[in-house]
């Protein structure tokens, strides 16, 4: 069991929480802002549970907090999709739909794993994820589908994200499971959503990789870890 | 309190109708959508409870400051929490003004074109940690002083949805107060940032709960009808007899030198607000009114796609189903 592997399902659940919660107070209608409350919630949860266990099994000391706060960008192991910034609803929205597609086959998959700790977090997440899987396809139906524009900037939104999704698929020795094997199982859902949204598959597999293995972040990972981690790196000697 | 100076209207109804509908607020029936009810009573609520249900939703920008920021992971997770509560309360007070013949939108639209108020409580920036403490433990708890009465109001669908949020809030006080207790016990930085919250927030507070009655010229109505249920320096009276002795515990000074126990009274004796101060703020000149409006009015007109894309589909999918049938 590699604590990578655990940094690595933390990490995403992690700054897709941070990214959706600026959210709050902006979104288009009072359900969508409760209901983007609702999600980063549930991935800030789950955050303490991955890191929590990544701090327990590394038995350095740390804890999930100390992991969250007193990283820098390079050893962050989150995928580049999560840090994508927000950009329009239609963005936030495909960006979330991607990568719960991803999420509830990976968990499904750990809810099997050999580590009661690890199956017992993925089969409490997959219950969230489910809703949140749930919730981001017909959002993606209802807005690919709606009006001339909404079609546009949903497609443009994909086009846009293509690029990122690959590389949920690359794998490595660190991964809790193979995640090459969870390819074909998005790739059938991926269809269904689309092309009940009205949206096309973009052309070509190109993806940037660096996310997970901490090799190379994108630029929008340091701003946003200055913003989260303010306060507790100014104030190392606090509790709060 | 999320309502504040509330106008209750006159009303011009045929007399006996009114001292029927009097009876039963006085026999402590409650009023409900169908019943008949005057024009003053109905207007007066759409503005009480519109108000309301707006300070929730712009509440929401001073807290989600912070969110980004929140300094542990358990904070985070709290403070999205409550946060999401809050919008939840925004929306079953839009539903109780709803039953009264107003639409959510139409409520929006009054409320980014100044037409109606938020509380001026949320016109005031939040600007260290310890903010989240302090809104939690004085805004919310000023809240509660009002909103626990209002359980009892008149009217049926804005008492149920007060018995609801009263739940919520007192959590939220209660992890507000939690995050002074931390601060005020930390560090030196942090035992500043509680003094500087507590600075800042004690008048803004005390302002919550609307002028003097002196010069509240709309109570007695609003009071006749169970629409307000206690008087403004009655509920300001009880916040600070409640606040002062959290304060001390906390180590914390009220920024108030006039504060004295009054034995005769009972109660502190305490310092008025600076009202200039107030009626600046409702007149649209508090410190954040302009970046709130500005936010809610940004999130109404970048949503507006998304908003017509969920209709466009809802009737395609309702035409499909015709069609299928």
């Amino acid at each position: 069991m590699s604590v990578q592997g655990l940094i690595r399902m933390g990490d995403n659940t992690l700054v897709l929480g941070q990214r959706v919660s600026e959210w709050c107070g902006h979104a288009p209608a009072l359900e969508e802002d409760i209901a983007l409350a609702n999600t980063a919630l549930d991935l800030i949860g789950q955050t303490q549970l991955w890191l929590g266990l990544a701090a327990e099994r590394e038995g350095q000391g740390r804890t999930a907090d100390t992991l969250a706060y007193h990283r820098d960008a390079w050893d962050f192991r989150n995928l580049l999709l999560v840090e994508q910034p927000n950009r329009d609803f239609g963005a936030t929205m495909m960006r979330q739909f991607l990568f719960d597609a991803w999420h509830l086959e990976a968990l499904k998959a750990l809810t099997e794993h050999e580590d009661a700790e690890i199956a017992a977090i993925a089969q409490k997440s997959v219950k969230e994820v489910t809703y949140h899987r749930e919730r981001s396809s017909d959002t993606v139906i209802a807005l690919g589908d709606g009006t001339e524009e909404s079609h546009d900037r949903m497609q443009a939104a994909l086009d846009r994200l293509w690029p990122y999704v690959g590389e949920m698929f690359s794998t490595d020795n660190d991964d809790l499971k193979d995640m090459s094997a969870l390819k074909s199982a998005f790739d059938r859902y991926l269809e269904t959503v689309l092309a009940e949204a009205t949206l096309s598959r973009p052309d070509g597999d190109f993806a940037h990789m660096g996310g997970k293995t901490g090799a190379r972040h994108t630029e929008h990972l340091g701003h946003m870890l200055a913003t989260m981690q303010v306060l507790p790196r100014s104030y190392p000697d606090a509790t709060w | 309190m999320y309502a504040q100076m509330i106008k209750s209207e006159a009303t011009q109804d045929d007399p006996e109708k009114l001292a029927a509908f009097q009876a039963r607020i006085d026999a402590g029936e409650k009023i409900e959508p169908k019943d008949w009810m005057p024009a003053g009573y109905r207007k007066t609520l759409i503005r009480q409870i519109g108000q309301h249900a707006h300070s929730e939703i712009v509440g929401q920008l001073p807290e989600g400051n912070w969110i980004t920021r929140a300094p542990t992971l358990e904070r985070k997770a709290i403070l999205l929490a409550k946060v999401q509560d809050e919008a939840g309360h925004g929306l079953y007070l839009y539903c109780a003004a709803e039953t009264l013949g107003v639409s959510r939108d139409e409520l929006t639209e009054m409320l980014l074109d100044g037409r109606m108020k938020y509380s001026s409580i949320f016109a005031y920036p939040t600007l260290t940690w310890a903010d989240m403490g302090a809104v939690g433990w004085l805004v919310d708890g000023a809240a509660i002083m009002n909103q626990v009465p209002l359980q009892r109001t008149s009217y049926g669908p804005y008492a149920r949805s007060m018995v609801r949020i009263c739940k919520e809030e007192s959590f939220h006080q209660r992890q507000g107060f939690d995050i002074m207790m931390k601060m005020a016990n930390g560090t030196e930085a942090q035992k500043r940032m509680a003094q500087d919250a507590l600075n800042r927030f004690w008048y803004p507070s005390l302002m919550m709960f609307g002028p003097s009655d002196k010069e509240s010229v709309h109570s007695e109505q609003s009071m006749a009808w169970k629409i307000k249920m206690n008087s403004n320096d009655e509920l300001r009276q009880k916040f600070v007899d409640q606040t002062v002795p959290q304060a001390e515990y906390l180590g914390l000074t009220i920024p108030d030198e006039t504060l004295a126990w009054n034995d005769e009274k009972g109660g502190y004796d305490f310092a008025e607000p600076d009202w200039s101060e107030f009626f600046d703020v409702l007149k649209g000149n508090g410190p954040c009114s302009v970046e709130r409006i500005e936010a809610r009015q940004k999130a109404w007109d970048d949503g507006a796609w998304v908003r017509e894309a969920r209709l466009a589909h809802a009737a395609k999918k309702r035409a499909a189903k015709v069609a299928a049938e």
